[in-house]
């Protein structure tokens, strides 16, 4: 047993993390930049970081990652990064010549003071960056939050560089879909499609971290959001954020420049938290919900419920970010499930406030922590004393599963030992058909495995 | 080629038509999407297999949780090693120092874990804040009477070279606290394996080689490793390094130490692997029957090998291989199994060659091959389109770059899940790059770009 020494007795903990439930600040920041078109990465500290987070997204999506690092050394955390920065810069234009570089920080460069904004302002003066070349730059120490609001910075560093102020507003909708997969986007997309939406997304992974095959290898994919449509984002009339923790930042940022007015709203997994954005989308935008999209619910809550009596009552422990963690849990909640450990790495204090809402009522005994110390160690001792049918998590919960043997279900980030997540999207209605999916297959085939030989059934 | 960085203009070098010597050990080009990584993650791997020791990682939560279980390094028994430990620094940490949270997290972890001894790893962070994590370590040895050895792997304080060497450091201070054992008369010679880290459960087929031998493994550094075995290391007569890149310093130190002589060698293929084991019979001529038993073992393995590796040749012979790896020592393994089995390799590199390696490099590849030292995804896609490459064997970060190429790959890293060491593995190499290399997705590939599938 992997995680023998895990005791049931829970101790609180002042210092030390064990088996982490979240990362640092800067891959978040690395995969919202993926979402713009023609952008490389760029990312501000030592070699290694750069190495890890290209490593960890490769394990997760099978993918070339492509990102540039300012390999600083001992002499630039001496003397600060500016010269590093400067000639990375030279470098990736001569080099791979990218339309946007997007810049974060590491826990390295933030503590020597290097000040990133003002070391672009220079390259810009010296006339170190080609003609219409774009730098968006966020600073994400890693000591601060997690990879989660890295990518919530890296999202409204990107509004700061390119949103352009309009005074007229057109018909156009911004939409900040949170962190959420390539197919995910995809989804939310073909959704905006199918109710005559016109809208600007980012970022936009599809088409970016999800290519196709072809024999060529193109650094620069098809997929993310251009410059061009990124520049709209200040005349759409109003912005869409899924996620407080993901996209939040983004649509203030967008409010503050160009005055949009903006709706955060729950990431669309689940039923109920898809009909708000989609009702929420109709009522701004004034196009009806089509009648496909209807059918596709019609179908999604037909399955729920020719299945309900395998979801009904069965605990679950689930980690992950918060704003997966909050539409999953009330749509657990929604099939009959009893969600009854929750954890996440990520800090803020909305968690609790917002998971209380969620859950009190329903499962007054529910545990659910984030922040430091909330990590998978936590959550296996919360297991042992209060043992579930079903774990869900990405795929360092597979550690709990076989010590515990509970059926387990991949969501999350990062997903390394399974595929699926690339290519099916957990939102929208088709969705919760897959999570719905997910679920019953791990619990059918534990009954299947576990039956005794007469009791071992065809039709289930 | 427009994708080559101008600053590494002599890390990139091409047999029969440059003459110059290749600059090794350079800082990677700021701006480049260099394959390396950092001083941190060099330590972190050497260390990571032992298993029955603590690893607690001093920094922010990233470094902990990137390298949390992600190297098939088999242990036999406990697995501690597998287990993420962090001190999560966050911001306060920063501006008033994290040594008293490293030392509450000591304090916390050795009871509970019991471990036999204690890693802790500097990052980039530790360094620059002036944590004195060495005093906090002896601090916490002395009330808890256990090894509490610092990393000092600060990831900005060079490559992952650097890091290899902190690693070499750390484990010289823990063998340092062992003890010498008086020897018996006629009893089995002892060795230490060095830079073997038991990926795929490698170790324990090298040491059931020199068991039939009638060597006694002592340590394996660091492969399934135990404190306790490392600890009696200074006991051997004879440290073989394998992965030259990693472990060498070590062996410079013990044999400085202790007078320890050590001996380079590789499991990697066939001729390799016996020239391996024959190096180790050699070293013991007062001891005729063991190199009795080599020459049958050797024997018998080949004639086993020979036939099926003689099939795979058949498929093979004729294909072109790029082979890009962390150490250049393995790239000579790897050039001599594929030449063995038919496949030219026409690109070669790695990301931490020293340039001895490179120029031996240059005299063993044939006219023609290209070199590179620290390559990029787009400088490595750009020659295998050049070379027409069949195979690309490499790491984590290349694969998908290989498959997207539509060409064959096989990782020779710490993914790998088959053991690719010793006669066997040389097997299983061959089986991997064969059903790679043939694999029908390429057919598939192939069809789309020579013709648009649904055009009618």
């Amino acid at each position: 047993m992997l995680l023998r020494h895990t005791p049931a007795e829970v101790a609180e903990r002042k210092a030390l993390t064990i088996n982490p439930a979240k990362t640092c600040q800067p891959i978040g920041a690395m995969y919202a930049s993926f979402g713009i078109h023609g952008c490389l990465p760029h990312s501000h500290g030592s070699q290694g970081c750069c190495a890890y987070h290209r490593s960890t997204l490769t394990r997760h999506y099978k993918e070339p990652v492509m990102a540039s690092t300012s390999s600083f050394t001992e002499g630039a955390s001496v003397f600060g990064g500016q010269s590093n920065l400067i000639a990375a810069l030279n470098t990736i234009f001569t080099v791979y010549n990218p339309d946007v570089v997007a810049v974060h920080t590491t826990c390295l460069s933030e503590t020597i003071g290097d000040d990133v904004t003002q070391i672009k302002k220079k390259a810009f003066d010296d006339g170190k960056i080609p003609e219409g070349k774009r730098i968006v730059n966020v600073s994400t120490p890693s000591y601060v939050g997690s990879h989660v609001t890295g990518f919530a910075g890296m999202c409204a560093a990107i509004a700061k560089e390119f949103c352009v102020p309009t005074e007229e507003k057109t018909d156009q909708i911004n939409l900040i879909p949170g962190w959420v997969e390539p197919a995910d986007m995809r989804e939310l997309k073909r959704l905006m499609k199918e109710m005559n939406v016109p809208m600007v997304m980012y970022p936009d992974t599809s088409g970016v971290l999800d290519t196709p095959m072809t024999g060529e290898h193109d650094m620069f994919p098809k997929g993310g959001t251009t410059i061009e449509q990124l520049e709209t984002t200040g005349s759409s009339f109003h912005t869409f954020a899924l996620g407080k923790f993901g996209s939040e930042d983004a649509a203030r940022e967008i409010q503050r420049i160009a005055k949009t007015p903006f709706d955060v709203m729950d990431l669309p997994i689940g039923i109920r938290a898809t009909d708000r954005f989609l009702m929420k989308v109709s009522e701004i935008t004034g196009m009806p919900v089509p009648d496909s999209i209807t059918d596709e619910r019609g179908r999604a809550v037909d399955l729920i419920a020719d299945m309900q009596q395998y979801f009904s009552g069965k605990k679950v422990a689930l980690f992950g970010d918060p704003d997966q963690l909050f539409a999953l849990t009330e749509f657990l909640l929604d099939i009959d499930m009893k969600p009854v450990h929750i954890v996440s790495g990520t800090p803020g204090k909305y968690f609790s406030q917002k998971m209380s809402e969620i859950i009190d009522d329903e499962v007054p005994t529910a545990n659910y922590r984030n922040g430091s110390r909330a990590d998978t160690f936590l959550l296996h001792q919360w297991i042992k004393n209060e043992p579930v049918d079903l774990l869900i998590g990405n795929s360092y919960g597979k550690y709990i599963a076989r010590d515990e043997d509970i059926p387990f279900v991949r969501m999350g980030f990062p997903i390394v030992d399974r595929i699926g997540h690339q290519y099916f999207p957990t939102v929208g209605y088709s969705g919760a058909i897959r999570i719905a999916e997910n679920i019953l297959n791990a619990l059918m085939d534990r009954q299947d495995r576990d039956a005794p030989e007469e009791r071992f059934e065809l039709v289930m | 080629m427009s994708s080559l960085i101008k600053e590494r203009e002599h890390q990139v070098f091409t047999k029969g038509r440059d003459d110059y010597k290749i600059s090794a050990e350079k800082v990677s080009a700021a701006g480049s999407v260099s394959q390396r990584a950092c001083v941190f993650c060099g330590s972190r791997v050497v260390l990571y297999p032992i298993a029955d020791a603590l690893h607690l990682v001093h920094g922010p939560i990233g470094c902990a949780a990137y390298t949390w279980d992600i190297r098939g390094a088999l242990s036999s028994g406990p697995e501690l090693h597998r287990k993420s430990f962090s001190t999560d620094l966050r911001e306060e940490d920063v501006i008033f120092g994290g040594e008293k949270k490293l030392y509450r997290s000591l304090k916390r972890l050795i009871p509970k874990y019991n471990p036999n001894a204690v890693f802790v790893y500097s990052t980039c962070i530790v360094g620059i804040i002036g944590d004195d994590v060495e005093a906090v370590c002896s601090k916490v040895a002395a009330e808890e009477g256990i090894s509490v050895i610092p990393v000092h792997s600060e990831g900005f304080k060079g490559t992952k070279k650097d890091g290899y060497r902190a690693a070499c450091k750390a484990l010289m201070r823990l063998i340092k606290t062992g003890s010498t054992i008086p020897r018996n008369k006629g009893s089995k010679p002892v060795i230490n394996i060095l830079g073997e880290f038991n990926l795929a459960g490698e170790s324990w087929i090298i040491k059931k080689y020199y068991k039939k031998m009638g060597i006694e493994v002592g340590a394996i550094l660091t492969g399934d490793g135990r404190v306790e075995q490392i600890r009696q290391a200074a006991n051997a007569e004879l440290n073989i390094v394998q992965c030259s890149g990693s472990l060498k310093y070590l062996a410079k130190d013990m044999k400085e130490e202790w007078g320890i002589p050590f001996k380079q060698v590789s499991f990697f293929g066939i001729e390799d692997t016996a020239s391996a084991l024959y190096t180790v019979a050699e070293s013991f001529p007062d001891n005729p029957e063991i190199m009795e038993k080599t020459k049958s073992l050797v024997q018998s393995e080949l004639s086993k090998a020979y036939p099926i590796l003689e099939n795979y040749r058949k498929d093979l012979t004729g294909k072109k291989a790029a082979v890009y790896v962390g150490g250049a020592f393995k790239a000579f393994s790897m050039l001599r199994s594929l030449k063995f089995l038919g496949v030219s390799v026409v690109l070669m590199g790695s990301q931490t060659g020293s340039a001895e390696e490179y120029e031996e490099m240059k005299e063993m590849a044939d006219p023609g091959t290209v070199i590179v030292d620290d390559s990029n995804p787009s400088e490595l896609s750009a020659f295998i389109q050049q070379l027409g490459v069949d195979l690309f064997v490499g790491g984590v970060k290349e694969r998908p770059m290989a498959f997207k190429l539509g060409i064959a790959f096989c990782d020779h890293n710490h993914e790998r899940k088959i053991a690719l060491a010793g006669f066997e593995g040389m097997l299983n190499f061959a089986k991997e790059i064969h059903n790679s290399l043939t694999s029908r997705v390429w057919q598939t590939i192939d069809e789309a770009r020579e013709s648009d599938p649904w055009k009618i």
